[in-house]
C-alpha cells in the first residue's frame, strides 16, 4: 500500500514521519527475511564441499578451504594435504561427501526418483485431463456422484492413508515394486479439478465447430482441446513433478523394504537413520545438494508456473 | 458426431444421421471412458483404503499375518486377525495407563505444534506479502523468488539442513553467541523441557512451587506437563516448518493482494483514510477468503507433521516430539499393531475434519461483521 493519502502538508506529523521511514523499514525487514531464507542453502552448498572435521570446525566459512587447522582424513585413511592451505586462502574443496553418498547408492536413488517423477507426471497429465474434460463437458450417468467422490478424496489427509494404502498394496502384491509407487499415484483429485476448471473456462464454440465438421470426441480432445490447455498442463506437470520428486512418505510405505527402489528423500532419511551417534554431515549435505539441484534448475526456468500453480492451490508435496 | 469409443483419425464422413438418443448414448460412453482411469485409481488407492482403515481399526491385525488366512475363529485358529470391537479406541482414549499408547501425549504435542505454527506463519506471510506489494518497492520478483525457494525443496532435505544448523556447535548457536555474548548454549536437538516451563522457571515458578494441582493427572499426564508447552526440540521443528511454509503462503497472499482493484484503495484515500485504516478496514476484510484458505491448508498440513519428526527426532526426546501422524506410523510399523494404528489414523481424520469445520464457522461468522 502506498501512504500518499493526502498532500504532505495536510498530513499529521506522525504520518509524515511514517511515510518517510516506511520504505527503509520495509526494505530492511525484507532483506533480513530473504537472507534467512537463502543463507541455509548457501551454507549447505559451501559445507558440502568440506570434509567432516572441517564442517565441525568451521561451518561458517563460505569458501571451502580445508583443513581449517584440522586434518581431513579420507575413508581410506589418506590424510588430505594440510600444508597447502595454512595461512593462505586456497580453494581446495573436498568431494568426500559426494563420493561417499554415491558409494551408498545415491545414483540409483536419483534414477528411481527421476523414473517415479516423470512417469507419474505423464500419467497424471493424461488421466487428470481426460477426467477433468469429462467432468467439465460431457454428460454421463453418475457424473454428479463421481464429481463428489473425487471432491471427497481431496479432503483425505495423506497421513491417514499411510496404513490403508500399505494394506491394499500388500493385498495386490505391489509392495516394493515400481508399479506400486507409480500406479498408486497416477491420478490425483487436485489435478482433475485444475483441468476441469480450465476446460470450463474455454468457450465451447470451438469444439462445437469441430463437431459440426464431424470430428469425434477423442480426435477432438487430443487435436483441439488439449493443445489449448498448455498453460494448465504445464502448471500440473510442474506441481506433480515437484511433489513426487520430494515424496517421502509414500516411498517409505511402498518401497521401504527394498533399498534399490528408494527415491532420494527415502535414501537420505535412511542414511541419516543408519548413521547412529556420529552424524555424517558431509554425506547429508552432499546428498541434500544433489536432491535439490534438479528442482532448483527447473524452478529457475519455469518460475512463473510454480508461482501460478501455487496460487491455484497452495498445496505442497 | 461422436461415433465410436475408440480413438481414430478417420473422419466419419458418410455415416447415417444419428438420432438425439444415440448421440446422448455416445456421449455417455465417451464420458465414462474418459473418467474411468482416474476414477479407478482414486477408488482403489484412496476410497477403498479409507474404508479398509475403518474396518481394520476394529481388529487386532498385526500387519504381518497374511489377510488371506481370514478371521480367527474356532474352526480357523490360524487366522490373521479377530474383531475386537472398539477396544483399540478404548485403549487409545479411555483405558487407565493410556500413557503407554501415547495418544494423549501425541495429541498434546500436535496441538502445541499446530497452535504455534499456524498463526505465526499466517501472520508472517500476510505481513511480508503486504510489504512486497507496496508500490514503491523495487525488486518484487527477487523477494518473491527468495521467499518461495524453500518451498520447492524436499522436507527430508530441509530437515537434514536444519538439524545441522541447530547442532550444539552449529551455525545457529554460533550466530546467537555472536549476537548475545552471554547466550547460554542450547542443545536444540535433545532438550525435552517445555518452553513455557522454562519461561516460568526464570521467575522461580516450578511444578512444586505452584501447589498440588500441578501434579494432578489428566489422561495419565500431569497438569504441569499439559501446560509446559512444546519442548525446545519441538520448538526447533516448529521454526523449521514456519520457515518452509511462510514463503508458499506469502505467494498466495501476494496473488490475492494484486487482485484487489486499485480503485478500492483510491476511494479510501479520497475519504481521507490513513494507511493503517486502509489495511485494517479494506485489505484484511478483502483477504478473508484467502486467509480462510491459508489457515485451512495450514491446519491440515501441520496436523499431519511426519517427515520432519521421522528424520530429526523419531518422537524423542522423552516423547516430546511424538505427533499423532508419527504415532500412526510407529504403532503400525514399529510395534506391528496395524489395527491400533488404523484406529489412531481414524481419530486423526476426525480431528482434522473437526478443526476445519470449526475454523470455517469462525471465519464465516467474522465475515458477517
Amino acid at each position: 500500500m502506498t501512504t500518499a493519502a493526502l498532500p504532505v502538508h495536510e498530513q499529521p506529523p506522525f504520518w509524515r514521519i511514517v511515510r518517510r521511514i516506511l520504505p527503509i523499514v520495509s526494505m530492511t525487514v525484507l532483506i533480513i527475511f530473504a537472507l534467512l531464507q537463502i543463507l541455509p542453502f548457501v551454507f549447505t552448498v559451501a559445507n558440502s564441499f568440506k570434509c567432516l572435521p572441517a564442517i565441525a570446525a568451521e561451518p561458517q566459512a563460505f569458501i571451502p578451504v580445508p583443513p581449517f587447522g584440522v586434518s581431513c582424513v579420507s575413508p581410506e585413511g589418506r590424510v588430505l594435504p594440510a600444508d597447502a592451505t595454512t595461512g593462505t586462502v586456497t580453494f581446495n574443496p573436498s568431494t568426500e561427501g559426494y563420493q561417499e553418498v554415491f558409494a551408498a547408492n545415491l545414483g540409483r536413488w536419483a534414477f528411481n526418483t527421476a523414473v517415479y517423477s516423470v512417469v507419474i507426471m505423464l500419467l497424471r497429465l493424461a488421466f487428470d485431463s481426460l477426467a477433468g474434460y469429462a467432468l467439465a463437458r460431457l454428460k454421463f450417468p453418475g457424473n454428479r456422484l463421481i464429481f463428489f467422490v473425487i471432491l471427497g478424496t481431496l479432503m483425505i489427509p495423506s497421513v491417514v492413508l499411510l496404513i490403508p494404502r500399505f494394506i491394499i498394496l500388500r493385498q495386490l502384491g505391489w509392495l516394493n515394486t515400481y508399479q506400486g509407487v507409480i500406479i498408486t499415484l497416477a491420478a490425483d483429485a487436485f489435478g482433475i479439478f485444475l483441468m476441469k476448471q480450465f476446460f470450463e473456462s474455454i468457450p465451447d464454440e470451438i469444439e462445437e465447430a469441430a463437431q459440426v465438421d464431424g470430428a469425434n470426441r477423442f480426435v477432438m480432445f487430443f487435436r483441439i482441446v488439449l493443445p489449448m490447455a498448455t498453460p494448465a498442463l504445464t502448471a500440473l506437470a510442474i506441481f506433480s513433478f515437484q511433489g513426487q520428486w520430494n515424496n517421502f512418505m509414500d516411498a517409505l510405505i511402498i518401497v521401504g523394504g527394498n533399498p534399490s527402489l528408494y527415491n532420494l528423500p527415502l535414501g537420505l532419511a535412511t542414511l541419516r537413520g543408519a548413521s547412529g551417534e556420529t552424524l555424517r554431515w558431509h554425506q547429508f549435505l552432499a546428498g541434500s545438494v544433489i536432491t535439490t539441484l534438479p528442482l532448483a534448475i527447473i524452478f529457475f526456468i519455469f518460475q512463473r508456473y510454480f508461482v501460478e500453480g501455487v496460487t491455484y492451490s497452495g498445496l505442497k508435496g | 458426431m461422436a461415433q465410436t469409443a475408440t480413438p481414430t483419425t478417420a473422419l466419419p464422413v458418410s455415416r447415417p444421421v444419428s438420432t438425439v438418443a444415440s448421440k446422448k448414448r455416445q456421449e455417455a460412453i465417451t464420458g465414462l471412458t474418459f473418467i474411468a482411469p482416474a476414477l479407478i485409481i482414486l477408488l482403489v488407492f484412496m476410497v477403498v483404503p479409507l474404508i479398509a482403515a475403518g474396518y481394520f481399526s476394529l481388529t487386532n491385525w498385526d500387519g504381518i499375518r497374511p489377510l488371506t488366512r481370514g478371521i480367527i475363529s474356532e474352526e480357523n485358529p490360524n487366522g490373521a486377525y479377530e474383531f475386537v470391537g472398539l477396544e483399540n479406541y478404548e485403549r487409545l482414549l479411555i483405558r487407565e495407563g493410556s500413557r503407554q499408547e501415547g495418544f494423549f501425549t501425541a495429541l498434546k504435542n500436535t496441538i502445541y505444534y499446530v497452535l504455534g505454527v499456524v498463526p505465526v506463519q499466517t501472520f508472517l506471510a500476510l505481513t511480508l506479502a503486504v510489504i512486497v506489494n507496496q508500490r514503491f518497492l523495487k525488486a518484487k520478483g527477487f523477494f518473491r523468488t527468495a521467499f518461495y525457494f524453500p518451498s520447492i525443496t524436499s522436507s527430508v532435505v530441509i530437515s537434514l539442513i536444519f538439524m545441522w544448523l541447530f547442532t550444539s556447535n552449529g551455525l545457529v548457536n554460533l550466530a546467537l553467541k555472536a549476537i548475545f555474548p552471554d547466550y547460554q548454549q542450547v542443545t536444540w536437538l535433545n532438550d525435552p523441557n517445555g518452553i513455557i516451563h522454562n519461561f516460568l522457571g526464570l521467575f522461580g515458578i516450578t511444578r512444586r512451587s505452584v501447589g498440588d494441582w500441578a501434579s494432578l493427572e489428566i489422561a495419565s499426564i500431569r497438569l504441569w506437563d499439559w501446560i509446559s508447552g512444546p519442548s525446545v526440540t519441538m520448538l526447533m521443528i516448529m521454526i523449521l516448518n514456519t520457515w518452509t511454509t511462510t514463503g508458499t503462503l506469502m505467494v498466495i497472499y501476494l496473488a490475492a493482494l494484486q487482485n484487489i482493484p486499485s480503485h478500492v484503495y483510491e476511494a479510501a484515500y479520497v475519504d481521507g483514510a490513513n494507511a493503517w485504516q486502509i489495511f485494517r478496514k479494506i485489505t484484511v476484510p478483502l483477504l478473508r477468503p484467502t486467509t480462510f484458505f491459508v489457515v485451512t491448508i495450514g491446519l491440515i498440513g501441520t496436523f499431519q507433521v511426519f517427515d520432519q519428526i521421522f528424520v530429526i527426532s523419531n518422537g524423542g526426546p522423552a516423547d516430546t516430539t511424538l505427533t499423532i501422524a508419527y504415532l500412526v506410523y510407529a504403532s503400525g510399523f514399529t510395534d506391528t499393531r496395524m489395527g491400533q494404528a488404523a484406529a489412531t489414523a481414524v481419530l486423526l481424520f476426525i480431528i482434522i475434519f473437526t478443526f476445519t469445520l470449526i475454523q470455517r464457522r469462525f471465519v464465516s461468522e467474522r465475515a458477517d461483521v
